[in-house]
């Protein structure tokens, strides 16, 4: 029963790290209808840039802070060099071309930082929390990824609902046309898409550097893990992004913790083939008509 | 633009010093007739190669194989997949283990590989047809980074880190080994490239390609789409069964470090830099593949870049090799070569090529050069 609980706790946790990076594929779909397969190594780059700092004794809200701001950057950047010239063309054109920078980052950052496994310092205690008499496997440091996915979430909810740049935002996703035509510069809204995508990813990467020793590939698994979890929620839902990481993140804790880790995705291909067979729209949003 | 004799012209009719040979109209004979020209250049050449630039050949031959299974189901089939480089795995497991656990003839062993990786195939293909690009892309990324942990996991059966030992056949008479197992690998390069350059012009083949440019109108038009998907599948996966197969017997160990995800992005950038649709393009594909370790060591040796460089640039240059090709030459390589000559051919007046201003062609509209063999 123990193990079913610490199970469970560890794969909330984990979920809410994956829907924190879905939480950014959500983002650029509904932004420009791509899946970015570079969302994990965008993430994996600024978190190196984040231990690069810590190795300079920087301190570590600032580095923390500085990576953010770096996804911020790199998010627009990439969507202006490499995405913007891709408008129109084939759906294909795009998906090879986030694969490349998947590669592309991760080779670039084991030339530049080491192939070699690296730590990051966690900000605060992994040490499990005492209940009663019982040690759980949820610590401090648990406390603050929930804590930190869910001012995320509540975020992007507070800008999609109350502020004006959310609507505009909403507005270019649903009909760009109409949204150009009454002023709004959906170029730059979808720049910004990319963005605040690239941020969500780069805080899930912050949170899971710490538990794991981490080297150029770390967030792989859990790109795909997100890509799950997002395909599950429907791909353009942001709560659906939210439910998705949950349940993804539980059924992989329990793969995992039953089954042995090297199970885990296959678990992940095993939910993605339920899903997309049974209901390819994903739990939270409605099917698409087919249009001749 | 149909021709004098009310034939729709193929892209070799296009090539006068071609029609001027009278090659058979039939294409399985012309195809056959490509491949008996492509085996006795690769005679003439392994046969004055060293053993080393012999086992590279072989392994252009394979990765040839898996890269033209990739190409028909991306290029002319329009589905996009990362798993080549798991089912690649499949086949040379399969391989492995059957000849670590059995004594069966090498020959069935590589026929089970290619069956066993073709039944996974028809396994993920079929959720793969209600999908759309980045869902099956997402997909079939998680089958490359799932199926090499099976492995890992059940290390009795796979042989862990280890891996599973594989011998190289053995020749007759006094044939070199290295020579032989080349030989068998490029045989089965011509072979496959006949089969699937004749696919390509049957009636599958057009299946493939409608269901390509608009699944509605393919289904519209009594096309069963779903089965048309499941057999581009089926058939790439397939190849990659053979070619992974033979990447076994090239390197004569099975293990996983062979199959990591890098394998199959590999695979995705050497289809699109030789061109999408093509079964020329995989040549060009292959050798880059190959030799692309080579090369980016000696270009970090010679700019002193350190060794972290040395071993993660063949990585940046693959990245690279993706998006530059999608952003400029979406046809890849072989795309531009084809449209090149077409263009120098059309400037020459009286030639069959039509004149006209036709840009290069994208990748989901690339026409298929269906020319087969070497």
């Amino acid at each position: 029963m123990s193990l079913f609980i610490n199970l469970s706790l560890n794969g909330i946790t984990n979920g809410m790290i994956f829907a924190a990076v879905a939480l950014g594929l959500v983002f650029i779909w509904r932004a420009t209808h791509i899946v970015n397969f570079g969302q994990g190594s965008m993430a994996m780059f600024t978190t190196y840039l984040a231990v690069t700092l810590l190795d300079r004794h920087l301190n570590y809200w600032l580095a923390f802070a500085a990576a953010l701001v770096a996804g911020l950057i790199m998010g627009a950047v990439i969507e202006t060099i490499l995405i913007r010239p891709l408008r129109g063309k084939p759906a294909l054109n795009p998906v090879i071309v986030t694969l490349g920078l998947f590669i592309l980052l991760e080779g670039m950052a084991g030339s530049i930082f080491g192939i070699g496994n690296r730590s990051f310092p966690p900000a605060f205690s992994q040490a499990g929390l005492t209940f009663g008499h019982t040690k759980v496997a949820f610590s401090h440091f648990d406390v603050f990824i929930l804590a930190a996915v869910v001012v995320l979430m509540l975020g992007t909810l507070a800008l999609f609902r109350a502020t004006s740049l959310g609507l505009r935002m909403r507005a270019a996703a649903f009909a760009p046309e109409v949204a150009r035509l009454l002023g709004v510069r959906v170029g730059r809204i979808l720049t910004l898409g990319w963005a605040l995508a690239a941020v969500a990813g780069s805080l899930a990467g912050l949170l899971v550097a710490p538990t794991v020793s981490f080297s150029p590939n770390f967030m792989d698994l859990v790109l795909v893990y997100a890509f799950t979890a997002a395909v599950l929620g429907g791909l353009d839902s942001p709560v659906g992004a939210l439910v998705g990481g949950l349940v993804t993140g539980l059924a992989l804790s329990y793969v995992g913790g039953y089954l042995g880790s090297s199970l885990e995705p296959l678990g992940a291909l095993a939910i993605l083939m339920v899903v997309l067979s049974a209901r390819p729209e994903g739990l939270f949003s409605r099917p698409e008509p087919r249009r001749v | 633009m149909p021709s004098p004799d009310g034939r729709t012209p193929t892209r070799l009719s296009g090539v006068p010093w071609l029609r001027w040979l009278r090659l058979p109209r039939q294409p399985l004979l012309r195809h056959l007739l490509f491949g008996a020209v492509a085996a006795v250049g690769f005679y003439l050449l392994t046969s004055s190669l060293s053993a080393f630039n012999n086992f590279r050949v072989g392994e252009i031959a394979l990765y040839v194989i898996a890269l033209a299974g990739l190409s028909l189901l991306t290029g002319t089939n329009g589905q996009i997949s990362l798993g080549q480089g798991a089912f690649m795995a499949v086949g040379a497991y399969t391989l492995g283990v059957l000849t670590t656990h059995t004594h069966w003839p090498m020959a069935v062993d590589v026929l089970a590989a290619i069956v066993l990786s073709g039944a996974l195939g028809v396994v993920v293909g079929i959720p793969a047809t209600r999908l759309k690009g980045p869902y099956l892309a997402g997909m079939t990324l998680i089958l490359a980074l799932a199926l090499p942990r099976i492995a890992d996991k059940y290390t009795a059966f796979f042989g862990g880190d280890q891996g599973l030992t594989v011998n190289a056949p053995t020749p007759p008479g006094t044939i070199d080994p290295q020579r032989w197992l080349t030989w068998i690998q490029l045989a089965g390069a011509i072979i496959v490239l006949i089969l699937l350059a004749n696919l390509t012009r049957s009636r599958f083949g057009r299946s493939f390609r409608a269901v390509r440019d608009d699944e509605i109108a393919a289904g519209l038009a009594g096309i069963h789409v779903a089965r048309t998907k499941v057999l581009a599948f089926t058939v790439a996966a397939s190849c990659a069964g053979l070619a992974g197969a033979f990447l076994g017997l090239s390197i004569g160990v099975v293990n996983t470090g062979e199959f990591s995800l890098t394998l199959s992005i590999y695979l995705l950038a050497g289809m699109v830099l030789g061109g999408a649709g093509t079964l020329v393009g995989p040549w060009w594909g292959a050798i880059v593949i190959v030799f692309m370790p080579g090369w980016s060591n000696s270009i970090a040796n010679s700019f002193s870049l350190g060794s972290a460089v040395a071993a993660n640039l063949s990585l940046v240059i693959f990245g690279l090799v993706l998006i530059v090709v999608m952003m400029a030459v979406p046809m890849g390589i072989q795309g531009g070569v084809s449209w090149l000559v077409g263009r120098a051919l059309s400037l020459v007046p009286g030639i069959g090529q039509p004149r006209g201003s036709r840009g290069p062609p994208d990748i989901a509209t690339t026409p298929d050069i269906t020319t087969g063999g070497g």
